[in-house]
């Protein structure tokens, strides 16, 4: 049991970093931009496109990487000036049937370039391997990698926003961005850098997830809908926030699917259980941010807190 | 009534270090026109929000003919009779000039929770709106989008609004605030009107106005209040002439 | 709460102040629905005309989703409320029919009550919360409980989950199959969306519609004259997710099946492009914006098998370079000017 327990939660650890990194990026376009990109996800998609794409092209999965992440940064690049670039300046309801629009269209996209059959990206074999934990517990490697990568670039964003003037520049457009604007910075240039560094993270955690999930369209669908959970639970505008909120709902989501249906188990009859808990699982997570919402509104971390 | 309208004690608000309102304490009575100057930066449109609900206070009380009002919210305090008017203008653009009143008539008319017959139709409603609005010398306005109205016009709509609420103290928010000359000679007109039968708390900067029509005045100078009294009392008052004026005009 | 209220400079609102239109233009949109609604009377005569039963059920289906559409325009419309899970409700209420038909329960006045009672319900305890919250956090906290909703409708294996569930004949009134026959069904639910529309003019232009337009117009001033928002815009969440819960009903009886897919995510966004496509805050413009909606689907998918990357390139270009939808460029060319 507490191997169980160990295994589900490094697994709850990993998908949690992931969630952060899709949500870093979002939480920062959403709290300087205040816009709302339900396209984000899609990102994401792109990025694990791109890694099975260039792998498969290079027959290298480092360099399919190293070349997916500058991809996808110019990808959002693209995105920003073409589209993203017009809709600062609309209301939310805009943004959102833009953003939705875009989903459409890449979705569709990828189905018309790739085909609609999943790809996948298999493991580098220097990484297949496993790492031992307890026992004779073993945890793979590629998943150690994920969370190390993961919080590398954690620590990476933490030092930008905290040590660097441009991560000034961050937190104040977080706060106020009309104000930053007023006393000088650039702003199209800061919001094009958000949203490319956004676009980039997204990317990137897509690519590192390839090997492990099957590449498929829509698969950034599902990816944004729990991103907006973890933005909510964390409060836009904060990366802190956002990553709290990522290894929280990550915990939560994993170790309730895995242990919900036992816990039931020794409650009710087995079939009950079983329904019980798949039932109950997936709605862990919204259960959990209607709680968080409810002592507050504003999530756990909310940047825009001076408003108080 | 004996006894204060509109009692303020030790109120406070902090904006982390910033002391925005710094245990300011004064009373109203009833009848009176009370005005709160002061520089800019001094915390006086942070007062009214505190006394109108709209900010929660970090410390003090604020009490309303005798009761504590302090946790009551905004919406509570406008049924007791405490109504405040905007600063910079907040109205209903997209509505007429008599539904923006009439909306405040119906707020303290029952329940507003009736889901077919026209509001807009309702005669008691519409005949106290267009009560307030002759008031204010907007009736013959009555009809007109508020949008399309000059900004002196709408800051008359602003206390036409207040007064239909029913309230019996008005605060009023820079009332004066980007009119012309003769746009505020008919509000200052019209406070000395109101004067007769509201209590008035304004917040003003153009002291022509504030000495024409305060009874007292009270002066905020960095969210401290460093004087109460008549207007005299006040113009004269050393400490308010230096933070008006400087160090040196003082000496 | 109240503090959150003081906006802060530059703030991006859910639906900007130009599109909030206060003005209930009354004839203009009198005498559009009193078109619409003669036009779609008349449908049935020239579906037998042309000898084409298929416009029929297509007819009734594009209704079903103006029904919901028009349920929608009340928050989103009359209360600025971008809420981005609506399609849940349609849902529930499909579901309803589908799992009391499963019981043995056919008539479909038990299962409309039912269906309102559980949206009403459903409605309310997440709306109670979402409503706590405003901007960016209300339209993904909606998004949020509306996937809830759908993952609780695949988890139920016994109803089929995600591969849904086929309904064995369309619903009874008192023992008689009347909805059986299309043209039956077409009128009945022509008469809902009829007075659906009625119904809710009438609640637009009463005390409680005022408060709501106020709220959605200048949250601020109505709470400086006494007013609390939160109650009424609880209340018209309630009202428009029972509505959209009545045509999930109809639209579990059109299809005599229902799935899982019915309350998905891209279902609530494109209930939200019917309304802002039709022009949103009219009554009218929803129904149009269904109609024109779902025919723009139907031709798109008859073009191409990738008629969703028409549909996105439409929706971006839409955003991108116009105002109003329909009902602003019907209003524009015929000089009944919007500001």
């Amino acid at each position: 049991m507490l191997n169980l327990f160990l295994l589900q939660a490094l697994n709850g650890l990993q998908f949690g970093i992931l969630l952060f990194l899709v949500a870093a990026g979002l939480t920062l376009i959403f709290g300087i931009m205040d816009l709302i990109n339900l396209a984000h996800g899609v990102l994401y998609m792109v990025g694990a496109y791109l890694v099975a794409t260039l792998t498969a092209y290079t027959g290298d999965f480092f360099l399919g990487l190293a070349l997916t992440i500058p991809a996808t940064l110019l990808f959002g690049i693209i995105l920003e000036v073409l589209i993203f670039r017009r809709l600062y300046d609309r209301d939310h309801l805009d943004q959102v049937l833009a953003t939705f629009g875009l989903i459409l269209i890449l979705n569709e996209g990828v189905q018309m370039l790739w085909g609609a059959a999943p790809m996948s990206v298999p493991i580098p074999d220097v990484l297949s391997g496993s790492i031992p934990l307890i026992g004779n517990m073993r945890y793979p490697l590629f998943r150690v990698l994920i969370i190390a990568a993961g919080l590398a670039t954690a620590l990476g964003l933490y030092l930008l926003v905290s040590h660097t003037r441009i991560g000034m520049r961050l937190r104040a457009g977080a706060t106020n961005a009309p104000m930053i604007s007023a006393l000088g910075v650039d702003i199209r240039r800061l919001f094009m850098l958000v949203f490319a560094l956004g676009a980039m993270l997204a990317g990137f955690a897509g690519a590192m997830v390839a090997p492990i999930l099957s590449v498929q369209p829509g698969m950034g669908d599902s990816i944004l809908i729990l991103t907006f959970v973890v933005i909510v639970i964390g409060g836009v505008g904060s990366v802190r926030g956002a990553f709290v909120a990522a290894l929280l709902v990550g915990l939560v989501d994993t170790l309730g699917r895995t242990f919900g249906p036992i816990l039931l188990r020794s409650l009710m009859d087995p079939s009950a259980a079983s329904q019980t808990g798949r039932t109950l699982a997936p709605m862990l997570i919204y259960i959990l941010m209607a709680a968080v919402l409810f002592f507050r509104p504003a999530g756990l971390f909310p940047a825009k807190g001076a408003a108080q | 009534m004996i006894g204060p309208l509109l009692d303020i004690r030790n109120l406070r608000k902090a904006f982390g270090a910033l002391h925005v309102t710094d245990d300011v304490s004064f009373q109203v009575m009833p009848g009176e026109l009370h005005a709160i100057i002061g520089p800019n930066g001094a915390g006086k449109t942070t007062l009214i929000h505190q006394l109108s609900g709209s900010l929660a206070s970090d410390g003090g009380s604020v009490h309303f003919a005798g009761e504590d009002i302090t946790r009551v919210d905004m919406a509570g305090r406008v049924h007791r009779g405490l109504a405040r008017s905007f600063q910079i203008t907040s109205i209903l653009d997209g509505f007429t000039v008599l539904e923006n009143a009439a909306m405040a008539v119906q707020a303290r008319s029952g329940s507003s929770f009736r889901f077919f017959a026209s509001a807009a139709r309702e005669t008691p409603l519409n005949d106290a709106a267009m009560a307030a609005l002759a008031r204010v010398g907007l009736d013959d306005r009555a009809h007109r989008r508020a949008g399309s109205l000059s900004h002196g016009e709408k800051r008359q709509l602003e206390i036409a609004i207040a007064l239909a609420t029913g309230a019996r103290l008005l605060l009023l928010d820079e009332p004066l605030a980007g009119t012309g000359h003769e746009e505020s000679a008919v509000l200052v007109a019209l406070m000395a009107e109101l004067k007769t039968t509201h209590t008035i708390v304004l917040i003003e900067h153009d002291m022509d106005a504030v000495f024409a029509l305060a009874d007292r005045v009270s002066v905020l100078v960095y969210g401290r209040l460093i004087a109460t009294g008549s207007a005299e009392e006040v113009r004269v008052h050393p400490e308010v002439r230096t933070a008006y004026l400087g160090e040196e005009e003082a000496a | 709460m109240s503090a959150s209220d003081l906006t802060l400079a530059g703030e991006t609102p859910d639906v900007a102040p130009q599109r909030r239109l206060s003005r209930l233009d009354g004839r203009g949109t009198a005498l559009a629905a009193g078109l619409i609604f003669a036009a779609l009377a008349l449908l049935p005569l020239l579906a037998t005309a042309i000898d084409d039963q298929f416009l029929l059920v297509t007819a009734t289906r594009i209704m079903i989703f103006a029904l919901a559409a028009l349920s929608l325009d009340l928050i989103l419309g009359y209360g600025a409320l971008v809420s981005f899970g609506h399609a849940a409700f349609i849902g529930l209420g499909a579901y309803s029919v589908a799992i009391l038909a499963a019981h043995g329960i056919d008539d479909i006045l038990v299962q409309a009550a039912v269906a309102i009672l559980v949206c009403s319900l459903f409605a309310f305890v997440t709306g109670a919360i979402s409503l706590r919250t405003k901007g960016v956090y209300f339209i993904m906290i909606t998004l949020a409980f509306g996937q809830m909703a759908y993952f609780f409708m695949v988890s139920l294996s016994a109803y089929g989950g995600d591969d849904g569930i086929t309904l064995a004949a369309r619903s009874t009134l008192f023992g008689a199959p009347v909805l059986k026959g299309n043209l039956t069904f077409f009128y009945v639910v022509l008469a809902a969306l009829a007075g659906a529309f009625v119904t809710l003019r009438a609640v637009v232009g009463s005390r409680f519609g005022r408060v709501l337009r106020g709220t959605r117009d200048n949250r601020m001033r109505m709470q400086a004259i006494g007013f609390s928002p939160f109650r009424y815009q609880l209340t018209a969440y309630v009202i428009a997710g029972a509505i959209a819960g009545l045509a999930g009903v109809f639209l579990a009886n059109q299809a005599e099946f229902v799935s899982p897919a019915y309350m998905s995510w891209q279902r609530s966004g494109e209930l939200i492009v019917m309304v802002v496509l039709g022009g949103m805050g009219t009554l009218v413009g929803p129904i149009a914006g269904a109609v024109a909606f779902l025919l723009l689907e139907d031709w798109l998918a008859q073009i191409s098998e990738h008629w969703k990357l028409g549909l996105g390139i439409f929706l971006v270009l839409l955003v991108l370079f116009t105002r109003g939808g329909i009902a602003g460029f019907v209003s524009r060319i015929t000089g009944r000017g919007t500001p």
